[in-house]
Formats: structure tokens, sequence, C-alpha cells
């Protein structure tokens, strides 16, 4: 096709489909910055302009000193980070052996890991609901870190076996002649080129981990270990709805996520195609 | 007997390279046997039993019984169709969006990569977000939905979208497809750019317009990547769960309750897990079907060779 639109007609209809997709994508991000700045009793009644009226950082305030957001934060941080720590270390291991190891049987451990990854989650919240009752690890940490490794694991090890694949093998092989043992090889000739690749994989490993509200929500039961979804979505069920305060935590949340897209756009595409498309 | 020593420690060390392998590979397996598997026969095996927490004395086992009561129970049905109308609707709409999204990203120009961050963003919010999100666009007071009806004096403002059984899927399907648009867009965008820039050019020799060549080069040449894109959405369609949680409580009544909520609302609200068991294995079943559909795609594409 033309890569470059040559008609002024074309141009301005290309350029109206481009801000239109732009609108569409940022727009709800900005009405609801928006509305977090607005007074309660602004929010309270019909909206009458498109830019914020009063601007007031009470929402922001009241969502720290009150319900003391930072909680959810770290909680989410800790336990997508520890999901995305394990789901990297065993996805790294599996991924070196697909990629590396004169093994037989690859397509059916790939085959098999891309199964699992088609497991629908809600079918395992009445099993392993069961199973961490019996356990005591309801409204534990673990109750969420394990069974992210099904939404992480799969993807991650997907992405590494592939980025892998495209390391030449001739490094690895001169390190081996030289008398340098697996481990050593691993670690200080090919760790230090798949670390990419690995910093992909943890990315969306991470983000995967960090999107969860059903296990959550069926896990855990007390406030102070909620992770952000689902405090977000628990601000509703209180006796009063401070919509201020869910603004303000949905911004508070979306924020950092928006940051690591900008900074990582790159690496980010290039993991979700590895992870679906290539083997 | 000679036995060449070179070969032979070549091939031991072989043997040993391989028995690291198959260890290197078991905790991962073994992590995913264990938060995988597991599930998935005990729910076989609860799916036998009544089994409901807060009535132990009750506990037996049914045999196929859960199973005939799923089968004559019209919420399932009921719910059944509606998650069907969600993954139709839903799924074509965010494909065709997405072959538009990539096709525009597809091209060279100035903002380019602002456009494509922009589309990225909406897919890394979590879902629940994603939904609050548009669940306050499309609130009576302070939502944009309404602001921008009243403002430009259309039918439609004062009106509360969550209080309608139809309308009350236009902010499901809209947050649905805020988030996973980008995704088809992706896919599709690296489909296109492996297509050989020639072929366009000799069409043009051939003398085929845009729109043939679109026809002709690339919608056939973007198959597998299209399929790989509709199976993947068919099947998170399939398990919509969070957006309904959030936006509707699959209410009013039960007029937005989709499977994945049904099964959720067995499990987690009424306990009762033997029932539930069985809704997750019927899931279960039409998600293999969709995996398998995948691996046969992978298969023809060469993708599943290690």
């Amino acid at each position: 096709m033309n890569k470059h639109p040559r008609r002024t007609g074309g141009k301005v209809l290309f350029s109206i489909i481009v801000t239109v997709i732009v609108v569409y994508s940022l727009l709800p991000f900005y009405w609801i910055l928006k509305s977090s700045l607005e007074t309660s009793s602004a929010l309270n009644q019909a909206t009458t302009s498109f830019w914020p009226g009063q601007i007031t950082l009470t929402h922001y305030v009241a969502l720290f000193a009150t319900e003391n957001f930072w909680r959810p934060l770290l909680n989410s941080v800790f336990v997508a980070g520890m999901t995305t720590l394990l789901s990297v270390l065993l996805g790294s291991l599996a991924a070196y052996a697909l990629a590396r190891m004169p093994i037989k049987g690859k397509a059916a451990v790939l085959g098999f890991v891309l199964l699992v990854s088609f497991f629908p989650q809600i079918a395992m919240v009445g099993p392993l609901f069961l199973v961490f009752r019996q356990l005591h690890w309801l409204n534990t940490y673990q109750s969420l870190i394990f069974p992210y490794l099904i939404l992480s694991l799969p993807i991650t090890t997907w992405i590494l076996t592939a980025f892998f694949q495209q390391i030449p093998k001739d490094i690895e092989e001169a390190a081996m002649v030289d008398g340098a043992s697996i481990a050593q090889t691993i670690w200080q000739v090919f760790a230090p080129i798949a670390a990419p690749g690995i910093f992909t994989a943890a990315i969306l490993g991470f983000l995967l981990a960090w999107n969860d509200l059903l296990f959550a929500l069926s896990f855990l039961q007390s406030p102070n270990m909620f992770t952000v979804p689902l405090a977000l979505v628990n601000f509703r069920n209180a006796y009063y709805v401070h919509y201020g305060q869910i603004y303000a935590g949905v911004v508070v949340a979306s924020v950092p996520i928006a940051l690591v897209v900008l900074f990582l756009q790159r690496r980010i595409e290039s993991g979700l195609t590895a992870g679906s498309i290539k083997g | 007997m000679t036995i060449n020593p070179s070969k032979s420690r070549g091939h031991s060390a072989r043997v040993a390279r391989a028995r690291v392998g198959y260890l290197l590979e078991v905790p991962a397996l073994l992590a995913l046997g264990a938060i995988a598997i597991y599930p998935l026969l005990f729910n076989l095996w609860l799916s036998t039993r009544n089994d409901v927490l807060i009535n132990p004395a009750a506990t037996r086992g049914v045999g196929l019984g859960n199973y005939v009561t799923l089968i004559q129970s019209a919420t399932f049905w009921h719910d059944l169709g509606r998650t069907l109308f969600f993954m139709v609707v839903s799924v074509t709409l965010e494909f065709l969006v997405g072959l538009g999204l990539a096709l525009v990203v597809h091209r060279e120009f100035k903002a380019r990569g602002l456009v494509r961050a922009s589309i990225l963003i909406p897919w890394a919010i979590p879902t629940a977000v994603s939904a609050l999100l548009w669940k306050m666009f499309f609130d009576l007071r302070s939502g944009f939905v309404d602001f921008a009806l009243h403002s430009l004096h259309l039918p439609g403002s004062q009106l509360v979208w969550f209080n309608s059984p139809t309308l009350a899927w236009v902010p499901i399907i809209m947050s649905d497809m805020w988030k996973n648009t980008p995704f088809i867009a992706l896919l599709l965008l690296a489909g296109l750019q492996t297509i050989p820039q020639e072929l366009y050019e000799s069409a043009r020799i051939d003398g085929a317009g845009g729109f043939q060549a679109f026809w002709a080069i690339t919608l056939p040449s973007l198959r597998p990547s299209i399929m790989v894109a509709l199976i993947f959405r068919t099947l998170s369609a399939l398990l919509v769960f969070d957006a309904v949680y959030v936006m509707t409580g699959g209410g009013p009544g039960r007029a937005t309750e989709v499977v994945a909520y049904y099964n959720w609302s067995k499990f987690m609200v009424s306990l009762n897990f033997g029932y539930g068991a069985t809704i997750a294995v019927s899931i279960t079943l039409i998600a293999l079907v969709l995996a398998g559909l995948y691996v046969r795609v992978l298969r023809a594409q060469g993708g599943l060779s290690a």
C-alpha cells in the first residue's frame, strides 16, 4: 500500500482518523482526572463544563489519609513483584532448556504451557479456595502469588524461549570449549546477553499479575490485604460512595502504568507479539 | 574394539546436557501442574458431589446429578446466550477497529509514536480499573456521555444507562473494546510488517488499486495473525467477568449476567462448590476447544517447533 498519503483529501481524512483514535484512548483519562480534582458538591451536580471548575486535592488527600491507599499499592507491588520473580526464574530455566538443551518433547512442553494459559481462571476459583482454606492460606499474599503464576508463567516461558532462540549459540559453545561449566556459562556468558529479553518478560508478567481482580476478590477478606483493583472496587461497597476518592484512586492506579508503557513501549510490543505468534 | 575418545566424550556430554535440560523444565511444569491441572481434576471430582460449604452434613456423591441440574437450568442457558451475544458483538467490533488501527499505525507519519503509545496505555490498565473509568464516563451526573449529549442537545441525556437491560451493555462493551482492541491491533501490526513490499509493487504494476490490493494481498497474508487475535479475544470474551462485576453486578436483574459471573456467584456467594465445579468444567471444555483451534493454527504456521 502507499505508505505516504498523497492526496490532500486523503491526508485530512487520515488526520481525522488519527485524532479520533488518540481522543478515544485518552479522553476517559482526562475526564476522570478532571473529575478527581473537583469538589464533592460539583460532582453531585450535573456537569456543565468540559474544563475543571474549582480545583481541589481533597480527594487525593482523603485517599491516602483516610483510606490509606498506600497499603493496596504496596500489596499489589509485592504480590505482582513476587509473582514476576517466580515466573521469570522458573520461566528462564524452562526456556533455557527448550532453546538450548538436546531434549525430546519440546513441542509437547510448549503445547502444554500454551494449553495452561487457556485454562479459565474462573474454573480455578472453587478448588483453590477449598485448598487454601485447608492450608489456612486464605487472606495471605501466597494465596495470590501462586495462582498468579498461571497468568504470568505461560507467557514468560513463551517469550523467553523465543528470545533465547535468537541468541547465537557460538558464544556459549566457545565458553564451554574453554572449560566453563554449564552454570558458569549461563551466569557469565548467557545471562548478560539475555537480560533485555528477561526484562521484557518480567514487565509483561508483572502487568498480567497486577491486572487481576478475580483471585483477589475470592481469596482476600480483610481490607489491609486488598490489592489495588480490589480496593478500588470496594470503595463503592462502603456505606457512602466516595466518588471523588474512587476517581482519585483510578488516577493514582493508572499513572504509573501509563508511565511504564510510555517508557517501555517497544519492549512491551515485542514481548506481546513474541509471546503469542512465535514459538 | 576401538572407541573414538573425543566422539564418546561428546556423546556423554550431550546426555549430561539433556539430563540437565529435563531438570530445568521440572520446576515450571510442576508449578503449572499444581495451579492448573490439580484444580481441573479437583473440579471433575467436585462436580460429582453435593458440596455446599455452609451445609457440610449434606455432602455426598451425586453422580452426574449436577450436570443434569445444569442442563435443565434456564439461568445457565440464558447466561450462556448473553455471553455469546457479548462475545460476538465485542470480538467483531474489536477486530474491525483493531484492523483499522493496525493499518493506520502501519503507515509512517509524524505522530506515529504518540498514537502507538496512546493505544497501548489502555491495554496496560487493569480491567477492573478500566471498568471503573468507563462506569464514571457513563455516570448520570459527572459522566462525559451525559455532559456531551446534553451540551449537543441530543437525546439520551438524563439516562441511567445501567438501569436499562439493553443499554447497560453499551458501557460494558465500550470498556472491553477500549482495553482489548490495542492487543488485536498489535498482533495485526506485527503481521502487516511481515508482508513483503514487493507484493504491493507488483500488484500496482498489474493495475490493482489500493482496495483490490487490500483484498488480494493484505487480508490473505494477515490470515494467521487474524486467527490468533480472534481466538485469544473469543476466549477472554467467553470468560468476561471483571467488567460485569464492577459495572453492573450482572444487573439490572440478570440482564448482564454472563457465565463466568454465574460460576463465581455459585462458588463464592452460595459457596456451592459441587454445582460451581460443574459450571467450571463446562466452561473449561469450551475453552479447551478454542485452545485446540489455536494449536492447529500455530502448527499450520510452524510456530510450535522449538
